[in-house]
């Protein structure tokens, strides 16, 4: 049985479904089968991002309705073959899911797929829960800054109480991920510091992914940044929280320290 | 360092509950109507001076249907204080507050030799007395939370203290009968005694509270002094005032 993961956050625009493509690209490329569900119904990007929005025929919403069959809905990727994505609808809102509709795809995906990765959408409404209901860990994508932290708290207050684990009285394994993170500006005060945002949040941390202009050109591209340039230094970050994810214990690194950076380049290198 | 932080007296702002009546028809309404008045025939005046909330939660009726179920209600001398689980656009100006967070109490008992329909399902203690000595009764349990209080959470305690072994965010609250000690952070809100204990206290490793209150006077963190801003803090009340000072 495949592990169902949802990456969320509350907040928009945080890097939820940036972070969704990249984690899936480096989950698949070890061979493992992954899929990526968006569940943005009716705003959906992570067709965009994974660059198969021409590919798009039918999507979660035909699938749970029962207009088309869930192999006609995912979409292999062009580069890595284990890799596919599950569009959401643009055309529906978040209304055409129901518990029942999403309860039967998650089930029928985790058979087939190693990793299921859920792209939530922002908010704690109807798509929101949906996403988390039944993921058995959870990536928690939050921008060093008050909003985004408090949102993310709220996140995970509903992880603890709206998801099946909960229900069945078992504790949700939850990851934080922060992301557009700026040495400078949280050195300068204008960004919150690593140990403030991990004080509040009190979760693990899986990893810090540097602010950078590799991650926009890499959507804009159409590819997720992990396959976009591998040796960039975000997606060196999400190749180790991928790594994470799996359970490997890794120290880790905060961007813009300069041994961190050239220490693992180096370390890379040479092995 | 003690310090006080108002001698202007605030406005003092209490929780309390009340015991209600629940009345939840089912369709169709006219037949329940017709319980109803058998109900009334047989227990006079059963629904007098009784305050009574109507629980429309699962019943499918439209705004119409609502307005009509309360002229129906009116004519029967039924005074409805509140409505609970109806959809916002079902209440029209006009109509009682809608209302929530109910805790079910002890099935009422209709003085009457027959069995009744449960038509009265909750909440009404017959022993007034009863009611009042719980009231009065000292507070001693506690509640334990071993988590860190989320944002959008409420920990509501009316029945003792709090201890909470980790923070509490900005946007949670915790309401507690008793004292309420916070081993974290308290960033969210506190509130302690509030049903009336003026003895109680607030206790937490770091003061960042977007509020605190006792016994129902409040206190913003703009109202007190910076250097109590993240530190180890004790807030009581002498008098009217909240007192607060560090601890070590």
């Amino acid at each position: 049985m495949g592990k169902v993961i949802v990456v969320t956050s509350g907040k928009g625009g945080v890097g939820k479904t940036t972070s969704t493509a990249a984690l899936g690209a480096a989950l698949a490329q070890n061979g493992e089968r992954v899929v990526v569900v968006d569940f943005d119904v009716g705003l959906r990007n992570l067709d965009l991002v994974m660059g198969a929005e021409r590919r798009v025929v039918y999507d979660l919403v035909n699938v749970i309705q029962g207009e088309a069959k869930l192999t006609q809905a995912l979409i292999r990727d062009k580069r890595l073959e284990s890799l596919f994505l599950l569009p959401a609808s643009q055309t529906r809102d978040k209304d055409n899911l129901t518990t029942e509709g999403v309860d039967r795809v998650i089930t029928e995906l985790k058979r087939v797929f190693d990793w299921v990765i859920c792209d939530s959408p922002a908010g704690i409404e109807r798509g929101a829960t949906l996403a988390m209901r039944h993921a058995d860990m959870a990536v928690v994508v939050t921008n060093p800054e008050v909003s985004s932290v408090r949102d993310s708290d709220r996140i995970i207050g509903l992880l603890d109480s709206k998801t099946l684990k909960a229900e069945r009285g078992e504790r949700m394994e939850k990851h934080l991920l922060l992301t557009r993170y700026d040495s400078v500006r949280a050195e300068r005060g204008d960004m919150l510091k690593v140990d403030d945002v991990l004080e509040i949040l009190s979760i693990p941390l899986i990893g810090i992914i540097p602010e950078s202009s590799d991650v926009l050109r890499a959507s804009n591209m159409g590819a997720p940044v992990t396959l976009a340039d591998a040796r960039c230094a975000p997606a060196m970050a999400y190749f180790e929280a991928a790594r994470r994810l799996r359970g490997e214990q890794l120290p880790i690194t905060i961007p813009g320290d300069k041994r961190g950076i050239f220490g693992k380049i180096f370390g890379r290198k040479a092995a | 360092m003690t310090k006080v932080l108002t001698d202007a007296r605030s406005i003092r702002i209490k929780g309390r509950s009340f015991l209600a009546l629940v009345l939840s028809p089912d369709l169709p309404l006219d037949d329940w109507l017709v319980r109803l008045d058998d109900l009334a025939s047989r227990s006079a005046g059963f629904f007098l001076d009784r305050p009574v909330v109507l629980d429309v939660t699962d019943l499918a009726i439209d705004k119409v249907q609502l307005k009509d179920l309360f002229e129906q209600l009116a004519e029967r001398n039924v005074r409805i204080m509140g409505i609970e689980g109806a959809r916002p656009s079902m209440l029209v100006p006009g109509m009682p507050p809608a209302m929530k967070g109910g805790k079910p109490a002890a099935d009422i008992e209709v003085k009457e030799r027959e069995p009744v329909a449960a038509e009265a399902e909750g909440v009404l203690s017959e022993d007034a007395d009863h009611a009042e000595s719980q009231q009065i009764r000292p507070v001693t349990q506690s509640l334990v939370i071993n988590e860190p209080v989320r944002s959008g959470q409420s920990v509501i305690f009316p029945e003792g203290d709090v201890t909470i072994v980790g923070s509490v965010a900005s946007g949670a609250e915790v309401i507690a009968g008793g004292s309420i000690h916070v081993y974290g952070a308290l960033r969210g809100r506190a509130m302690a005694g509030s049903i009336g204990n003026s003895a109680s206290r607030i206790f937490c490793r770091k003061l960042e509270a977007e509020l605190v209150a006792i016994d129902g006077i409040y206190k913003m963190i703009e109202d007190m002094s910076p250097a109590l801003r993240g530190q180890p803090v004790q807030l009581w009340l002498d008098g009217d005032s909240i007192m607060a000072a560090t601890i070590i």
